[in-house]
């Protein structure tokens, strides 16, 4: 590598700078833009006079005094009871990562080690299911839940999370589990397991970056869900999502567009915080499925 | 492993998939050729100080009977598959005798609900997929040529587009666009009009929630690449150096074939991930402009008449169409397994 960044020449080295300036840009600037102009009032965050108004805020200092305020934050948490929103998508979370990696690990575990054509067929189907649009499967969800009284409660969503979850929990452990050797499980049941005895003793205690790695991802697909939440959970269980886009039919007639750009950036603060201590963990999730096949 | 064994282990996860994913798919298609029980009329003779008269009400008890007896609805065939919301069949007819031409048929057809939909899903799935392999692998080359200690925190911030909830990304970049924010402040300033608002033209929503969609898809086929380029064999890239191959030559003929499999990865699912585009056309509040197939099911879900049967068609129709999208790969699966 050493060799080639020497035979780079200027005009290259300068191309490939300003790809990663502009890039850093795009990524990062909507965050910070969104974040600083979080504590302002909304005559400076959309400001008709002067875009600039959003950074200097002279509308927040003459209507709050400081050059800061944190009356989005209020509205949204106190008066909208964003809380309520905030703890439910926590429940969601924990109770979603939890059964799906329990179910995952079990089926990944089985499917790693059959060499029978049924479990490359099951991952089909698997990769198939994977492909449908949740808000697809929640048309069918909804007359059922209905008719059996289902409709509206978070154990509903996390159940439905959970299934959802599957396709996606299973390919990924499928792949983790392919490069445990095969002779870790195998020389434990020649010892006298049986094989749930050679998972459980055995394969547990090894696997625990992959399926760190997968909770992750199952964290991630509960938390932005926008689809099933928005259409199975009642107003009272809202989780944050949906609660952010309801602010967006209500807050905007009154005027009160702040208070969902506080409960955007309260949203996205637990993934940036996510990303930074996993970051190694996604990326090596990320690639597991392509670059091992 | 033995058959029972294997049972057992995927029995969970399973039962979890054939209950919120296969059965649900069934009770679509189901619903589908069902609508709902009609409502029952009965007439009301009422008498009031200046008379009697007769009017028609809907007759809730019987109807909620009748309800009761046929939770599903009454069978109605492919009717409400072939209605003005669906596949719009006599609509469709009308226009194309109407039309003196291919390009005003095509503007009358997508006026019609479905069509509408279909057409900006499948422009987002066709546009967006390429142009998210061509800037992930524009990235991924940059990154990989940073210094060791810069890859770290430019990885980080690189992911942050995908990971961020997409409603919530798609908001923050609404909030900026907006007439009133920093980057239509811009694009006006640009174009030199200052009434210039992309929420009111249709080409710029398009272009708007395409950019959204290349915005928040790129880090994937970065990070893809980036461990694709990590792994390229250094000894293949030496020798073809010693061959005197070019820089360019390089990448065309050693790293271009090692991550041609990656690039397949990406594209189905990018394929699979746009198709079911959804979340910014909420965000954007774009439904005037662009709609997609899954917007077209939520907003029938939505609101207070659900209508169950109509989201039901629509759901049907989209799985038809993912499924149309698999089928390449479906096939070359197929042909792969059955030749091992």
């Amino acid at each position: 590598m050493t060799v080639q960044a020497q035979k780079r020449s200027h005009l290259l080295n300068l191309v490939l700078i300003a790809v990663l300036v502009i890039w850093m840009i795009l990524a990062a600037f909507p965050f910070l833009w969104t974040l600083w102009g979080s504590f302002k009032v909304e005559g400076d965050f959309f400001s008709k006079a002067n875009w600039a108004n959003a950074l200097t805020g002279p509308l927040t200092i003459r209507e709050t005094g400081g050059s800061f305020t944190g009356d989005g934050y209020h509205g949204a948490w106190i008066k909208e009871a964003f809380g309520l929103a905030a703890l439910n998508t926590m429940i969601v979370c924990v109770f979603v990562v939890t059964i799906s990696l329990t179910f995952g690990t079990l089926g990944g575990y089985a499917l790693s080690r059959s060499t029978y054509r049924y479990a490359f067929w099951f991952l089909i189907i698997a990769l198939i299911f994977r492909a449908m649009p949740p808000i697809t499967l929640v048309s069918g969800y909804l007359p059922v839940f209905f008719n059996w009284n289902l409709w509206g409660y978070l154990p509903t969503a996390i159940v439905v999370l959970v299934a959802i979850n599957q396709p996606f929990t299973l390919w990924m452990l499928h792949s983790f589990f392919k490069n445990i050797p095969k002779d870790l499980d195998e020389s434990a049941m020649v010892d006298g397991c049986n094989r749930f005895q050679a998972f459980r003793h055995v394969i547990v205690p090894v696997m625990w970056p992959g399926v760190i790695t997968t909770g992750l991802f199952s964290f991630l697909l509960a938390y932005n869900d926008f689809a099933v939440t928005a259409m199975i959970l009642s107003k009272e269980n809202q989780t944050m999502v949906p609660k952010i886009s309801s602010f967006l039919g209500t807050t905007q007639t009154k005027g009160n567009v702040m208070f969902a750009v506080a409960a955007v950036v309260s949203a996205t603060a637990p993934l940036f915080v996510m990303v930074l201590f996993f970051q190694r963990q996604i990326v090596s999730g990320l690639t597991a499925g392509a670059v091992k096949g | 492993m033995k058959h029972k064994t294997f049972f057992w282990f995927v029995l969970p996860s399973s039962l979890a998939m054939l209950l919120f994913i296969f059965f649900p798919i069934v009770s679509v298609l189901i619903q589908s050729v069902h609508v709902d029980t009609e409502q029952v009329i009965k007439e009301v003779t009422n008498c009031g100080p200046f008379g009697c008269e007769t009017i028609t009400a809907v007759d809730q008890e019987a109807t909620q009977a009748l309800k009761r007896e046929n939770p599903i609805g009454r069978f109605a065939g492919f009717t409400t598959y072939l209605d003005r919301r669906h596949l719009a069949i006599d609509e469709v007819r009308a226009a194309w005798s109407t039309s003196n031409g291919i390009g005003s048929f095509i503007k009358q057809l997508v006026n019609l609900p479905f069509y509408k939909a279909m057409s900006f899903t499948l422009a987002f799935t066709f546009i967006v997929t390429p142009l998210v392999i061509i800037f992930g692998f524009i990235i991924a080359v940059a990154v990989n040529s940073a210094a060791k200690w810069m890859r770290g925190p430019l990885i980080f911030f690189s992911l942050l587009p995908m990971l961020v909830t997409p409603l919530i990304g798609a908001l923050i970049l609404f909030w900026m666009v907006d007439a009133r924010g920093i980057v239509g402040n811009a694009l006006q300033y640009l174009a030199g009009d200052p009434t210039l608002s992309v929420k009111a033209s249709t080409p710029l929503t398009w272009i708007m929630l395409m950019v959204y969609g290349v915005w928040h898809s790129a880090p994937f086929a970065f990070i893809v690449y980036y461990a694709g380029l990590q792994s390229v064999n250094q000894d293949t890239l030496e020798s073809a150096m010693i061959d005197g191959a070019s820089r360019w030559e390089q990448i065309r003929y050693v790293i271009i074939p090692h991550l041609l499999p990656l690039t397949t990865f990406i594209a189905l699912m990018q394929l699979m991930d746009n198709f079911r585009v959804f979340e910014p056309i909420v965000s954007f509040s774009a439904e005037a402009h662009a709609t997609s197939l899954s917007w077209a099911i939520y907003n029938d879900l939505g609101g207070e008449t659900r209508q169950l049967s109509s989201a039901a068609a629509t759901s049907v129709l989209t799985i038809l169409g993912i499924c149309i999208l698999l089928l390449p790969v479906l096939v070359r699966t197929w042909r792969d397994f059955t030749r091992k």
